[in-house]
């Protein structure tokens, strides 16, 4: 390539953007499937149900302590599949990318999509690139769609949820937040945050092959965090949740940046946690297979649901004492995920 | 748990029970002055460990809350200015000032960004020499020594693109004011813990001499809130003693009381909900007036108009409990607050809606 920045010509469809696909796309991602370059990529239909689903990715700064921009495009889509029992088959990736944007840092960034993918096991069959001028994109902006086979023949949702049932929670809340916000460099904190970025596909497959239909509902706790899975899951569901404050995990650094600056970790974006219920019988089973996954061994049980205060979420203090979990309003983090 | 929440979990239960016994079948009203313990109370869920003779009113103590319509207006009309960065704490960000409020003005265009100090602001001062940047100053004495630093990092810098509006304000005088307005019968105060740090306890002695109320200044962890609450039950007589001793002594913190002399000299403050209060705010003092945003900029904020059926200022002087106003909970709520103790995270009403009855 001629030059070591992204120039507006790389986005017009002419030499400059098709050497740009062969040279930093193909070239990390290979596969039999985007090798074609067709414009459509074509896959073999499974049997099942198929699920779908997309997500952008605006996160500041782009690379931060655990993951980066890349990692996350393909984290964040192969664990929305997840929660919906869908073994990921295939992901498309769109990007746009501003006008000077360094050639060596989206190489950077497609091999850290690269390498997250391969802990899938999913490839990218297909992308797009658009280039913007400079100052519109904030660096880039990364746009991933993916497709997965639902692997279970029982709804999994908030229908599915009883009373009784119990919440399970795949580890620590509120790291991924804070290595963002850490890595804003707007805090001259000396914590050691990581966020917790990562695909989850294995961990829930292990979480099913132990629970069975005994696993009602699924669900990443992104933006909004814990309190927010929880809130949309007993409005949903139209039960009442109860969760243990104690027995929700927060990791020592976490809860320092949380108190210095009066942040609240049951809101927080998670990047790489599973919030799964399930039926009382199969609790323990499923909390088991968890923990013996490497991304789960902090994994715990939380709460339950109750028949009480229906549609609302309350929290047990460590006082026994109890308050409600509302749905957090507004930006609370932007630009987190 | 940690090592200290398993040293609070230990304690709360007796102190809880201590509380109980000391109160026995009397009934007292005390009131925090303090957005931290308005969160504080709310987040640990302490009233529910409180005997049925406690009551716990919050009254202006959450800085956002008690800042007059006109206040706002001006904060707004100042963020219109197509040369202005107006930086300031996020709560402010949400309040709904007579006809707007500063997330709609930066949608709209307005130049307004969060920070989480004033040094911040400085610094965007200095990274943007072409930006005139102004700090919107709200908060009590824990707050006024950090602008009041930001300032002086201004002029040593140079930074002269960065100016202050200051709508700080002090709080004895409005404690003075309630108990002048008699409207409510408190039976003690929970003093702020973190303005102590600064100001010291002893210039509230005047509660309990004056006004023959006691005092007593508690740090934020239950056991704090409830040890405080254990001292003014256990008081023989009205005094002002201090709690939270780890990070309170009588005098206070010279070194902060004086950079807040240099900074800022007394003056009257509108207060919500109170009114005017002679000698409980705080303006940039003639020496520093270069920095001061009022003197560099003109503005006409128009006039104030305050939300119909919003009843801040009565929750703010602990008149009703927030449930009271006919607005909570249907027209007003976090999503759509119409006043400001509804947006604040410090405010009553936003405290009070976390903290529902969760068996009614």
């Amino acid at each position: 390539m001629t030059d070591d920045r992204i120039l507006i010509g790389h986005g017009s469809g002419g030499k400059l953007y098709r050497d740009l696909v062969r040279d930093v796309f193909v070239a990390a991602f290979s596969n039999s499937v985007l090798d074609r370059l067709d414009d459509a990529a074509a896959l073999a239909s499974p049997s099942g149900r198929v699920a779908i689903t997309t997500d952008a990715h605006v996160v500041q700064p782009l690379e931060f302590p655990g993951g980066d921009i890349g990692r996350l495009s393909v984290s964040g889509t192969v664990n929305d599949l997840a929660t919906a029992a869908a073994r990921p088959l295939a992901l498309a990736a769109a990007f746009i990318i501003e006008e000077g944007f360094l050639l060596a840092d989206l190489r950077r960034l497609c091999a850290s999509m690269a390498r997250t993918a391969q802990e899938a096991a999913v490839h990218i069959v297909t992308g797009d690139t658009k280039v913007v001028q400079r100052g519109l994109a904030d660096g880039l902006y990364i746009t991933t769609t993916g497709v997965g086979e639902i692997v279970v023949d029982h709804d999994v949702s908030a229908a599915a949820v009883r009373v009784g049932d119990a919440v399970l929670l795949s580890g620590s809340i509120g790291d991924h937040s804070a290595a963002v916000l850490a890595a804003r460099g707007e805090f001259h904190f000396d914590l050691a945050l990581q966020s917790d970025c990562a695909p989850l596909w294995s961990l829930v497959e292990g979480a099913l092959a132990a629970g069975g239909t005994a696993v009602r509902f699924l669900r990443d706790p992104t933006r909004g965090g814990l309190t927010a899975v929880l809130a949309e899951l007993a409005e949903s569901a139209g039960l009442g949740v109860e969760v243990e404050e104690e027995a929700v995990p927060v990791a020592p650094p976490v809860r320092a940046l949380c108190e210095l600056l009066g942040y609240d970790p049951f809101v927080l974006a998670n990047e790489g946690k599973m919030v799964l219920v399930v039926g009382p019988e199969k609790a323990d089973d499923v909390l088991a297979a968890l923990r013996r996954h490497p991304l789960g061994a902090q994994a715990a049980r939380i709460g339950e649901v109750t028949s009480a205060h229906p549609r609302r979420v309350a929290l047990r203090t460590a006082f026994g004492t109890r308050r409600v979990l509302d749905m957090p309003i507004g930006e609370l983090l932007p630009r987190i995920c | 748990m940690t090592e200290r929440e398993l040293q609070a979990a230990a304690l709360v239960p007796r102190l809880a029970a201590a509380l109980a016994q000391a109160a026995g079948d009397r009934s007292f009203t005390f009131m925090e002055v303090c957005g931290t313990h308005t969160m504080a109370i709310a987040r640990y869920g302490l009233r529910q460990l409180l005997p049925p003779g406690i009551r716990l009113v919050s009254g202006p103590g959450c800085p956002v809350c008690v800042t007059a319509m006109r206040d706002l207006d001006t904060v707004v009309a100042m963020a219109r200015l197509p040369q202005v960065t107006l930086c300031t704490f996020g709560d402010l960000v949400r309040v709904p000032a007579s006809r707007t409020t500063l997330a709609a003005e930066r949608a709209a265009g307005a130049d307004v960004r969060v920070v989480y100090s004033a040094l911040d602001a400085v610094q965007i001062a200095a990274d943007e020499p072409r930006r005139q940047v102004v700090f919107a100053g709200i908060g009590f004495e824990t707050t006024a020594p950090t602008v009041a630093a930001a300032l002086l990092t201004a002029r040593e810098k140079g930074v002269a693109n960065f100016s202050v509006l200051s709508m700080h304000k002090t709080m004895p005088a409005p404690l003075r004011a309630l108990l002048d307005a008699g409207e409510t019968s408190i039976d003690g105060f929970i003093l702020p813990g973190h303005v102590c740090v600064i100001t010291g306890s002893d210039i509230y002695r005047f509660l309990a001499d004056d006004y023959g109320v006691g005092g007593v200044v508690a740090g934020f962890e239950p056991q704090d809130v409830l040890g405080a609450l254990l001292a003014l039950v256990g008081q023989q007589r009205p005094e002002i003693t201090i709690e939270y001793t780890r990070a309170v002594r009588p005098e206070g913190n010279r070194v902060a009381q004086q950079i807040i002399e240099e900074v800022f000299d007394p003056c009257e403050a509108d207060w919500r909900g109170l009114g005017v209060i002679p000698g409980s705010g705080l303006k940039l003092a003639p020496a520093c007036s270069g920095f001061d945003a009022q003197a560099r900029f003109t503005v006409d904020p128009g006039e104030p108009r305050e939300p119909a059926g919003c009843r801040c200022g009565e929750v703010l002087r602990g008149l009703v409990d927030p449930p009271d106003c006919a607005l909570f909970g249907r027209r007003c709520t976090p999503e759509d607050p119409i006043g400001a103790c509804m947006v604040s995270s410090e405010g009553s009403c936003a405290a009070y809606y976390r903290y529902q009855d969760l068996d009614g």
